[in-house]
Parts: C-alpha cells; structure tokens; sequence
C-alpha cells in the first residue's frame, strides 16, 4: 500500500482529496488528509460579513462533510514535514510516512510584524477582515460606528485575494450611503503600490470608481508601524495617514510549519514549478494553493484551476511519464464594485485582465472589466457553488483550467 | 536608448535589452546618482527577478544588502518603483 498525503483541507486541500480519491486505486494507495481546523470557511464571504450581507453561518461549515468517503481525516496540528524520510510529524507525535506529498497549508495573516498593529487597539479599532473573528469583529464595530476617517490599508505584498481591499473600500462606501451617514465617512485606500489599480487596462477602465464614491488614494505607502495610542500609521519615507478606524489587510505569509521544515522562501511559501506545480526542491512534494511562491494570485480561483492540473500530474508522476506544463496562472474573479453591482476579471501569467465577454465570445452572459447587475448575482451564487460543485471537485461547465482569449479584447501585450 | 523598448510608464518591456548603460540613463531620468550600493541592491533586485520570485520591502529587508532606511534614501520617493524601472524589470503589481 502506498500512501498520498495532503496537509491543510482548506479550498485547495478538500479540492484534491476529492479529485483523487476517485483516480487513484484503492488497492494501492491510501489518501490521508490532516488539518487541525475543524470548521471550514468560505473565506469570499469575509468581504461581506463585515457589511451585514452574510451571516456567520454562511461563510462556515463543518469540513469533515466535505472530505469524501475513503479518505483518513486527521485532525491534529502539523508539527514538521521531514523531506528526507518522506515523514510528516503530527503534534501527539504520530508519524505518517508518504510517497507522496501535497501541501496546500495556505498562507495566514501576521499582524505581529508590524510594530503596533495587534497591539492593544487590535480588533478595537484596528481590524482585518481575513479572518472569521477579525470579519465578524469588524462586523460589530460597523454596526455601531459613528463615523469619521476610514483607512483601507495593505501592508505589502504579495496578499491573498489581491482585489480584496478595494471590493471592501467600494463596499464600505455603499454600506454608509445606504446608512444614510456617507457625509460622515472619509475614505481612504492606503497602498504600497503605485495606484489603488496597478495594470493599464484596468487602471483606464476603473479608475472612475475611485472618483465616482469619493475614495482618496494614498499611494506608495510602506507602513514601518502603527502608533496606536495617537490612531495613525507611519511609513519608511516619514509620511502618516491618520484614521479612527483601520481596516488592515496584514502581511501574509506561508504556514510555520514550512518555515519550521526548511521548505519556504522569505515568506515561508514553498518554491513551486509555476507550470508543474512539483515543489522545486523535492520531486515527491507538489504545492498547491496559497502555499506556492508562484507568481499567481492568491485566489480560490486559481487553486480550482490548480486542482485540475495537479490531479492529472499526479497520475502523471505515479505513471513515471513526464508532468504537463500546463498550469498558465489563470485566475477568474468576481470583484463587487458596491450598489448591487460587480465586474468579472479573468487574466493569467502572461495576459492582463481586458474587456469582453464570458464565457461564450460576444453572448456573455458576464462582462469583463465592466460593471454590471448580473456579475454581482454571479458573484453570490458562486458561493452555492464553491460548497456544491467546487471543493467537492465537481467540474463546473465552460470554466477551462487555462485562459481562453474567446470573447476577449486581446491586444499584443505582455504584463 | 532609441532601440530599448518601454512601456508607457518607462518600463522596460523587454529585460534582455538591459545593459548598465540603460539602468545609469533610467536613473538619470529619475535625477539617481548611481553609487555601488544602488548596482548591488539592482542585482539582487534582478536576480529576485530571474528567479520569477515576489518583490517585497520585506524581502528587501531580509536580503541583508540594505535596510529599508537606507533604500528609501538610495530611491527617494517609491524605492521598489524606481529601483525596478532602473533595473530594466516590471514593478511590482496587483491582479487589476
């Protein structure tokens, strides 16, 4: 008997344990799975608990209904992987050996980097939002809250969910007009980067956001702390952004246990073949998700379109044939813009989000880069999807693993 | 310079055209007196590149070449912008 290990039964990890359980032979290989967290989040839903659109019990679920039937679920912490020996230490000091290893132990958020975020106004008046407690924290203050300066703010880069900030900022803006108490929010979006939007296309298709719902940019902003008892953040360059309440996007980096076994870069993410998704470093370990340096955004999207591509390399890698080099970065993103409406953005590696249709060339029904009714109704269906079709590895139709430049306005361009 | 292709913002768009003249002319653009500290922070920012791994401050912070003091001194304004544009590759981005 062989066995496949996959560590973290997050959205990448649930995905592959239910591609595979029906790929692989039972007779040969047995499946195990371990996480420590018992519920599962649908974490697209954090960006609307905060406003009241989600309840709580939207946005979580027990994962042990999600992991399928012939596959071992241990719940314990992961205490070292050991490359090696092929072994992963569990915290009771179980010992699980492996032929093959997946890892799709995600990233998390580290307020503790900076000086002064979780101090002792952390989820007082300084908040994040992806986390359940930081959302539903976030959520109570809300509520509550009388007005005044608002900062939207990303620490650095690379985030998960990269748009996410911005969703919140445009969000917050119709959450307060529809409060009738949008006189008294000033809203600002605090970035390291050089623009709230940082690709041309996008950058001349939605910019007019910003100005139409009075968000302020502030730009190249690299946060050095937070002076918490005076309610502003200072960067490296001496400016300060004040606020009353701070709607913080941490850094985000890898899980300790990659840090703990060697296996990370600066930010404990695995080095990943960008277009295998082998670990670089071990042939028997594949990434996925989150946990992977690969220039790719940080998005269930991406792990969806991951998942389908890992799966055949690893019948692949079992078979002894050569892996595909398939995997192209693709990503397929719902983006609410506030007011009922949304955009739908698809891009990868090579190729920036553009303007057209999806799926179908000139039909539609979505409408990239532009705004519209049907992309925000799109948007919250896909959380019947992701917990019906999408972790359970259920295709979902017309959504290929790789970009299609179908119904695009694809010019000659590389990002 | 004529030949070196660049993106609308002055980005090259093609990193096999940089050579050190074209990162000293970038600079020159950028009013950046060009030191052996700013060439050693270029390589480790091109090198980052090759590897196709993230730019960060943090990571700048963690190449023990520089503190983050010194190279916001070194590219005053936005360091990771400026330095990259001299170093011939893309800035650090998001998705849109």
């Amino acid at each position: 008997m062989k066995n496949l290990v996959i560590l973290g039964a997050g959205t990448s990890g649930t995905m592959m344990a239910n591609h595979l359980v029906s790929k692989l032979s039972k007779k040969e290989w047995k499946i195990t799975i371990v996480d420590q967290y018992k519920t599962h989040y649908y974490q697209p839903g954090f960006l609307f608990l905060p406003f009241d659109i989600y309840t709580t019990k939207q946005v979580k679920k027990k994962g042990k209904k999600f992991i399928p039937k012939g596959v071992r679920y241990v719940q314990e912490k992961i205490e070292l992987i050991k490359p090696k020996k092929n072994e992963v230490h569990l915290e009771h000091g179980e010992t699980i050996d492996y032929d093959i290893l997946i890892i799709a132990t995600g990233t998390k958020i580290a307020p503790e980097e900076i000086d002064g975020m979780k101090g002792p106004k952390w989820h007082k008046n300084i908040f994040d939002f992806y986390t359940y407690e930081g959302a539903k924290s976030l959520r109570n203050k809300l509520r509550e809250w009388k007005g005044g300066k608002l900062a939207i703010h990303i620490t650095e880069m690379p985030i998960k969910c990269p748009v996410a900030p911005l969703e919140f900022a445009f969000l917050a803006d119709s959450y307060f007009v529809n409060k009738g108490m949008r006189d008294k929010v000033e809203i600002s979006f605090v970035t390291p980067l050089d623009g709230a939007f940082t690709k041309p296309k996008a950058t001349k298709a939605l910019h007019y956001l910003l100005e139409e719902k009075g968000i302020k940019e502030v730009t190249d902003f690299n946060i050095e702390s937070i002076d918490y008892e005076n309610n502003k953040m200072l960067d490296y360059s001496g400016k300060e952004v004040e606020y009353d309440l701070l709607v913080t996007v941490p850094t985000n980096l890898g899980d300790e246990v990659i840090e703990r076994s060697g296996l990370g870069d600066d930010m404990n993410f695995v080095p990943t073949d960008k277009a295998t998704l082998q670990s670089k470093a071990h042939e028997n370990i594949f990434v996925i998700g989150d946990a992977t340096n690969l220039p790719a955004s940080k998005a269930g999207s991406v792990a969806h379109f991951e998942a389908e591509i890992l799966t055949e390399n690893i019948m692949r890698h079992i078979e002894g044939k050569p892996l595909k080099e398939e995997f192209d970065g693709h990503a397929n993103c719902f983006i609410e813009t506030g007011n009922g409406k949304a955009l739908l953005i698809d891009f990868n590696y090579t190729h920036e989000p553009v303007e057209g249709t999806f799926p179908f060339l000139g039909v539609g029904p979505l409408n990239l880069l532009k705004e519209s009714r049907m992309n925000h109704m799109g948007k919250l269906a896909f959380r019947w999807i992701y917990w019906n079709m999408l972790i359970k590895g259920t295709h979902i139709p017309f959504v290929s693993a790789t970009m299609t430049e179908k119904g695009k306005k694809i010019e000659e361009q590389k990002v | 310079m004529n030949n070196i292709k660049r993106n609308d913002q002055g980005y090259l768009t093609d990193f096999s055209q940089w050579t050190k003249e074209v990162g000293e002319e970038i600079a020159k653009e950028q009013n950046i007196e060009m030191t052996d500290k700013h060439w050693e922070v270029i390589s480790y920012l091109q090198d980052k590149h090759t590897k196709e791994e993230a730019l960060s401050i943090r990571g700048i912070k963690k190449s023990g070449i520089i503190n983050i003091k010194e190279f916001y001194n070194l590219f005053p304004g936005g360091p990771l912008k400026k330095s990259t544009m001299i170093a011939g590759i893309p800035k650090p981005k998001s998705c849109i």
